[in-house]
């Protein structure tokens, strides 16, 4: 029902009668508007990825899929090989996700379940938020500074290289970062499950806990994985925290304690001095498969939760 | 209960951060700290105000950027929910919001970086308004839905054209979403280093012009943070005093004074 032009019937000012007149602006036109603004979102993330696969070529070229096993990373060589840095970002993202688990679940239940309403639950509540609201840099200068000394002392007690820097003190301030995303999605999916579950469990004589355990936690459980797998994807992504702390070695990391680096820290290392077309090229090649593995895990995270149909 | 102490353990980290910050950060606020360039490095004093002008002025670029296309895509995904176009879009928007901030920088790099010849505050406030973009786009949305659909036919049945309708009647009325949208969007990017790190650079000096490199807070913290002088650990501390009140500030301020320019229906 588009008329081309749609004719309008207007009140005008000055003579008080009323006029046939053509609008300014016509339904169309603003729709086409409109829609040139969607498909400017959508254009947007293809050049995205357009350009990081055009800029990442040469080194796709050179070194294809051996790029990721390639344990060397050598600039001056011209010798790049991602795997250090691979293994450093799983390595960082996974022992903080387990770390952030210990932390989210519990707050979830205690969110959804135990006190929903009311001062305590607002004040947890708006924490988590100002948690998630704090910079990055500020956690990772808090990080070097208050952190890595009590992680040299505990380093120096085990008998390792008293670094403080490494892949142990940036996976605890990466856990501290992501516990906000998936406490928040835990809590939304644990309080909606339906009542009638649990109140028949309690009249069977289920304790608290055994209500939680059997019936709040399975009901729950995929929305809580999809919470769980955003804050993977948050924990890959992150940059400034993890580069201040965990100490820049491009070398294959040994043990827990050892300094390593993860894919967004050479990045945010090597760019600026990346010297030669390969060097860059490299980098971005890096900087492309963290764009697509995010992506993905963002995407089946938020595909999870839509399937169960809670508002994030 | 294992589960209480849990979440409430959980909180402490962030007391403790704000404990230090403000320890450490508000002995080196003055007036001098706020007005003063940074000194060389040896030389006692110096300040950020180059940080403080370039953190404002890189905001601003990003919102000039950001929430006219933002808000007219909010606008287009809230009138359009079925659309092939619209459900393509949101798909976008959901994974725009997840790039890391690295790769924005990155991009930004490439489109403006090398194709102007030098770093540039355009291009770092054109990666922070590409990272404000789906928030602004998706607080406009879901403002929008909101909003009951008797008031646009109730505007456009007394004949008010269609573009009118949307611009000044739906869109005033959700004003305060809108404006929350935009006010989180700022919140999160005033912190934002790493998409700086290659576009706008930083600089020890006072820059306005927008074709130059130019410092941010985030940015002069990370810097100076990771320098070996004791002077400059000092100045980061107060940095970061400012960034993080700026920041949780602008959150705590969103949530409160919204609520009272909420259109109740």
């Amino acid at each position: 029902m588009n008329h081309s032009r749609a004719e309008v019937l207007v009140l005008e000012p000055k003579t008080e009668t009323m006029r046939w007149r053509k609008p300014a602006l016509s339904e169309s036109s603003f729709r086409k508007i409109l829609s040139a603004a969607g498909a400017f979102v959508l254009l947007l993330l293809l050049a995205i990825l357009l350009s990081l696969i055009i800029a990442s070529l040469p080194a796709i070229r050179s070194f294809g899929i051996g790029f990721f096993f390639g344990s060397t990373w050598d600039p001056v060589r011209s010798e790049f090989g991602a795997f250090p840095f691979v293994l450093g970002t799983l390595a960082t993202s996974f022992l903080a996700l387990i770390i952030s688990v210990i932390f989210s679940i519990p707050i979830s239940i205690f969110l959804g379940e135990y006190s929903a309403q009311g001062p305590t639950a607002t004040f947890i509540k708006s924490m988590i938020e100002l948690l998630a609201g704090v910079p990055s840099v500020i956690y990772g200068f808090c990080g070097l500074f208050l952190l890595a000394p009590l992680v040299r002392i505990l380093e120096t007690k085990l008998g390792v290289a008293p670094y403080g820097v490494g892949i142990f003190a940036a996976s605890l301030v990466l856990s501290i970062m992501i516990i906000p995303y998936s406490a928040s999605i835990g809590r939304e999916v644990i309080s909606l499950v339906p009542s009638d579950l649990k109140e028949a469990a309690f009249s069977l004589g289920a304790t608290r806990f055994e209500v939680i355990r059997k019936v709040i936690l399975p009901y729950a459980g995929s929305g809580i994985v999809a919470g769980i797998l955003l804050s993977l994807g948050r924990a890959l992504g992150e940059t400034m925290a993890v580069t201040m702390v965990i100490g820049n070695s491009n070398f294959i990391p040994k043990s827990i304690f050892s300094p390593a680096n993860t894919l967004p820290s050479v990045i945010a290392n090597e760019f600026t001095e990346a010297t030669g077309s390969l060097y860059l090229a490299s980098l971005i090649k890096l900087g492309l498969v963290l764009f697509i593995v995010t992506t993905l895990i963002n995407l089946i995270g938020k595909l999870i939760i839509r399937r169960i149909g809670v508002r994030e | 209960m294992i589960i209480v102490l849990l979440a409430f353990c959980s909180i402490l980290p962030m007391f403790f951060i704000l404990f230090f910050i403000t320890r450490k950060g508000i002995s080196v606020i003055n007036w001098r700290f706020l007005t003063e360039l940074p000194k060389p490095v040896g030389e006692i004093g110096g300040g950020i105000s180059n940080a403080i002008i370039g953190t404002f002025m890189l905001i601003g670029i990003a919102t000039a950027f950001s929430v006219p296309v933002g808000i007219l895509a909010g606008i287009f995904l809230s009138e359009n929910r079925k659309s092939r176009l619209a459900s393509l879009t949101r798909l976008c928007v959901e994974t725009l919001q997840g790039v890391p901030s690295i790769v924005i920088g990155i991009v930004a790099y490439l489109w403006l970086v090398v194709s102007m010849g030098s770093f540039s505050a355009l291009s770092g406030g054109m990666a922070l308004g590409l990272m404000m973009l789906p928030v602004i786009i998706t607080a406009t949305e879901e403002t929008l839905k909101l909003i009951p659909e008797s008031l646009k036919e109730a505007s456009l049945g007394l004949g008010v054209s269609y573009p009118r309708t949307i611009l000044k009647v739906i869109l005033p009325a959700g004003v305060s979403g809108l404006v929350t949208g935009i006010l989180l969007s700022i919140a999160r990017v005033a912190g934002e280093t790493a998409p700086l790190l290659f576009t706008a650079f930083g600089s020890p000096f006072m820059n306005v012009n927008i074709l130059k490199p130019m410092n941010s807070l985030p940015l002069m913290i990370f810097n100076y943070a990771t320098s070996p002088y004791p002077e400059w650990h000092t100045l980061a501390w107060g940095a970061s005093f400012i960034l993080i009140v700026f920041v949780l500030g602008l959150n705590l301020f969103t949530k409160v004074v919204t609520r009272r320019w909420k259109v109740q229906f």
